[in-house]
C-alpha cells in the first residue's frame, strides 16, 4: 500500500520514546507492549475509544502511573524513577483542576512559585502566560467567576508558564460546548505553533484528533493501532478497527481473488460484484480480506428500474458499479446520507453533498440507484 | 363585587403559604426555643425559689461572677474544650485523611471502629474511662493546674476526635483528585501539596468539626463526671451539683452565660469563615 507521506518540517528529534510499556491493573492489560516515539515541536494526539488505554499512556508519561514492563525516555533520559513533581512535562487535566481558593494569577504563579522563582520574574511571566492565552486583566479573579473556557485558559497557562519540555492535554475540549469546542482547536494549534512546545493530547473524539493533530496514535484495548498522520489514518487504514474508528466506512468482506502488479480483484458475496482496484496489494490470493469504502467516495445515480434483471451494461461508467435501493435518508443541509440496500440485502452508507440548493430533492426514499465508486477509493484491509 | 383582588392562591411549590406548614414551623420554633428563652427570662426573676416571676433584677448575675467555684468550673470546662477541640481537629483531620488517602490492611475495620465512640452509650463509655484512669492509667493526683484535668481532656479527645474525623472525611469525598495531582505536576511535593491544595479544601469542615468539638466538650456531663475528682469540676457537672440543691436563678444566669457566650462563638467562626464553612463551599459566590 503506498501512502502519500507528508512532508516532515524541520529536522525531527525524538523528544519522548516508549519503549514496550505495558501496563497491568491485576490481570487487566491497560497498555499492551506499547513502542511510540514522538518528536520534538509535534502536536501528537493519543486517540481511541474509552478505556483503550490512552490515558493510562499519558499519566504514566506524567508519573502518575508507573509502567508494569518497559520503560519512558524523555529526551534520552529513563524517567521510570522520577516523580511527577520533577519531571520536565506538565499537564493540562481534563477537569482543568484549577485551584478553587486561589486567584487566576495565583494558580498561574503556583508552579513557579514552588520552584523558588523571584517575585519579580515570577509577576513577569505570569503576566506574559497569561496574555498568551488572551487572560489579560483576569489575574485578581477567581476561578468559580470564569466561564469553562477560561478556567481551561488558566489550565494551559498555568501548565505553559513552566516551559515544560512536553504540554500533555488531557481530553481538554470536551467539557466544551459545541461552538467554543471548535474555535478551542483552532486556537490550541495556533498556540502551539507559537510556543513551539510538543503537545500530546489524549481524545476519544476523532474529530479533534484529525483537526488538531500533526500525528495521532489509534489504540484499542490498550494496544497500538496505527500511528499516521490523519490524512494517512482517514485514507490509508491499516485494519478494520482504525476504518471504522476514523469516520464512516463501508465494509465489505470478501476474497482475494485476482491480484497482480497493476491491479487486484475482491470477490465479495455482500456486494455481489467483484470489487475491482487499480493497484496491486499485498496479501495472499484466496485470503479473506476486507474492502473499506468511505461513504464520500461512493457517487450515487438514478437508475431506471425497467428489467427484473439488472444488466452490468446499463451501469453508468466502468468498474465497481452495484444496483441498490435508497432504504433511508437523512438531510444534513450540507450533505445529505442515504442508507442504500444492495440487490444482496447489505447496506451501504453513501454521502452526497448538496452542491446547489435543489440537490437534496434528487433522490428520495425507496428510489432505484446505481452506486459506483473510482477503482483507487476502495482500502483493503487484511485485518 | 369584591373592591380588592384577593392574593393569588400559593404555587405548586410554595408550601410555606399554606397553613400546615406554617403551623409547623411555628412548633418547631416553639420546642426549639421556647425551653431557652424559659431559662434566659427567669435567670432575671427577683425569687430564691425561680417558681413564681416576682420582679427583674440582675443580681444573680453579679452572685455568678463572684461565685468562685462557679468560675473556677468555667474556666476548667474552657479549658478543657480548648485543648480537646485542638487535638481532636488534628487528630481527626489526619485520621480522615488516612482513611481517604490510603489503602491498607484493616482499613475497613479502623472504619468502623472510629464510628465506635460516636455509637457507644456515653454511660458505658464513662465508666470505661473510670475504670482506664483508675486500673490502667492512673493519673496522677495533686498536679498542678491545668495538668490536673488531664484525665479529662483525654477522655474528651478520644470522644471527640471522631466526630471530626467523619466531618473531615465527608468534605473529602468532593475532592477532586486532579487538583492533587495537579499541585504535583507542577512541582510540588507531598508535604507542599497537603498544605497548598487538600487542607484549603477540608477548611470548612475543619471549622465544622472544631465548632462540633468544643460544643461536644464543653457540655459533656455523663464522661466528665466518672472522671472529674473533687479539685477538677467542669461547669455541667457543677451545675448538676447545684441543681441538686435547688434551682436558683443562679443557674440559670450562669447558663445564660453559657448559651451567650458559645452563639457568639459560632457565629464568629461562621463569619470568619464566610458563607463557605455554612454551605460546605458550593455557596453561590457574592461577586459572581
Amino acid at each position: 500500500m503506498s501512502a502519500p507521506q507528508t512532508a516532515a518540517k524541520a529536522p525531527a528529534k525524538t523528544i519522548i520514546s516508549f519503549e514496550n510499556i505495558t501496563k497491568r491493573y491485576g490481570k487487566v492489560v491497560a497498555v499492551d507492549n506499547v513502542s511510540l516515539t514522538i518528536e520534538e515541536g509535534e502536536f501528537f494526539s493519543l486517540l481511541g475509544p474509552s478505556g483503550c488505554g490512552k490515558t493510562t499512556l499519558l499519566r504514566m508519561l506524567a508519573g502518575f502511573e508507573t509502567p508494569t514492563e518497559g520503560r519512558i525516555l524523555i529526551d534520552g533520559q529513563d524517567v521510570s524513577e522520577i516523580p511527577p513533581n520533577k519531571r520536565p512535562v506538565n499537564m493540562v487535566f481534563q477537569s482543568y483542576a484549577v485551584f478553587p481558593h486561589m486567584t487566576v494569577a495565583q494558580n498561574v504563579a503556583y508552579g513557579l512559585k514552588v520552584d523558588g522563582i523571584g517575585a519579580k520574574e515570577c509577576a513577569e511571566r505570569v503576566e506574559e502566560a497569561l496574555a498568551l492565552v488572551k487572560l489579560e486583566g483576569y489575574g485578581p479573579r477567581k476561578p468559580d467567576q470564569l466561564s469553562g473556557g477560561q478556567r481551561q485558559r488558566v489550565a494551559l497557562a498555568r501548565a505553559l508558564v513552566k516551559r515544560p519540555r512536553v504540554l500533555l492535554l488531557d481530553e481538554p475540549l470536551s467539557a466544551l460546548d459545541a461552538k467554543l469546542r471548535e474555535q478551542m482547536r483552532s486556537e490550541l494549534t495556533q498556540l502551539q505553533d507559537k510556543v513551539g512546545i510538543t503537545f500530546i493530547m489524549v481524545t476519544h473524539d476523532q474529530d479533534e484528533a484529525l483537526a488538531m493533530a500533526c500525528r495521532c496514535a489509534v489504540m484499542n484495548r490498550g494496544l497500538l493501532q496505527q500511528v499516521a498522520t490523519p490524512s494517512d489514518l482517514y485514507e490509508f487504514p491499516n485494519s478494520r478497527f482504525v476504518a471504522d474508528f476514523i469516520g464512516q466506512v463501508n465494509l465489505f468482506e470478501g476474497q482475494l481473488v485476482v491480484d497482480e502488479p497493476d491491479h487486484a480483484v475482491i470477490d465479495s458475496a455482500e456486494v455481489g460484484v467483484p470489487i475491482y482496484l487499480d493497484h496491486g496489494v499485498t496479501g495472499a490470493t484466496g485470503s479473506t480480506v476486507w474492502a473499506a469504502i468511505r461513504p464520500e467516495k461512493i457517487e450515487i445515480y438514478k437508475r431506471i428500474d425497467g428489467a427484473e434483471m439488472i444488466k452490468m451494461e446499463d451501469a453508468p461508467q466502468g468498474h465497481n458499479v452495484v444496483a441498490g435501493t435508497i432504504t433511508h435518508l437523512a438531510y444534513l443541509g450540507s450533505e445529505t446520507v442515504f442508507d442504500v440496500t444492495l440487490m444482496t440485502g447489505h447496506s451501504v452508507k453513501v454521502v452526497r453533498s448538496n452542491l446547489t440548493r435543489w440537490d437534496q430533492e434528487d433522490f428520495s426514499w425507496d428510489e432505484p440507484v446505481w452506486l459506483s465508486w473510482h477503482a483507487c477509493s476502495p482500502a483493503m484491509l487484511t485485518a | 363585587m369584591r373592591k380588592r383582588q384577593k392574593r393569588a392562591a400559593p404555587g405548586p411549590l410554595e408550601y410555606l403559604r399554606r397553613w400546615p406548614l406554617q403551623a409547623w414551623l411555628v412548633m418547631v420554633s416553639v420546642f426549639l426555643y421556647a425551653p431557652l428563652l424559659t431559662l434566659m427570662a427567669f435567670s432575671f426573676n427577683d425569687s430564691k425559689r425561680n417558681i413564681v416571676w416576682k420582679g427583674f433584677t440582675l443580681n444573680y448575675y453579679e452572685q455568678v461572677l463572684h461565685d468562685q467555684s462557679l468560675l473556677t468550673a468555667f474556666g476548667n470546662s474552657l479549658t478543657i474544650a480548648a485543648i480537646c477541640t485542638l487535638v481532636s481537629v488534628i487528630l481527626g483531620a489526619m485520621t480522615a485523611l488516612l482513611l481517604w488517602r490510603f489503602r491498607f490492611s484493616g482499613k475497613t475495620v479502623l472504619d468502623g471502629a472510629m464510628a465506635l465512640p460516636i455509637v457507644v452509650p456515653e454511660i458505658c463509655m464513662g465508666v470505661a474511662m473510670l475504670v482506664f484512669f483508675a486500673k490502667v492509667m492512673p493519673w496522677p493526683s495533686g498536679l498542678p493546674w491545668p495538668l490536673n484535668l488531664g484525665a479529662i481532656i483525654i477522655s474528651h479527645i478520644s470522644f471527640s476526635f471522631p466526630f471530626v474525623a467523619v466531618v473531615v472525611r465527608a468534605r473529602m469525598a468532593s475532592f477532586n483528585r486532579e487538583l492533587e495531582e495537579a499541585a504535583k505536576d507542577l512541582g510540588a511535593g507531598e508535604w507542599m501539596t497537603i498544605r497548598d491544595v487538600i487542607i484549603p479544601h477540608m477548611q470548612p469542615s475543619l471549622i465544622a468539626g472544631a465548632l462540633l468539638a468544643f460544643t461536644l466538650s464543653l457540655d459533656d456531663f455523663v464522661i466528665t463526671f466518672f472522671t472529674s475528682g473533687p479539685d477538677t469540676v467542669t461547669f455541667p457537672v457543677k451545675v448538676y451539683s447545684m441543681v441538686r440543691f435547688s434551682v436558683t436563678p443562679e443557674v440559670n444566669a450562669a447558663s445564660t452565660l453559657l448559651i451567650v457566650l458559645t452563639v457568639i462563638l459560632t457565629a464568629l467562626a461562621l463569619r470568619f469563615q464566610g458563607t463557605d464553612a455554612v454551605a460546605g463551599g458550593h455557596a453561590p459566590d457574592p461577586k459572581a
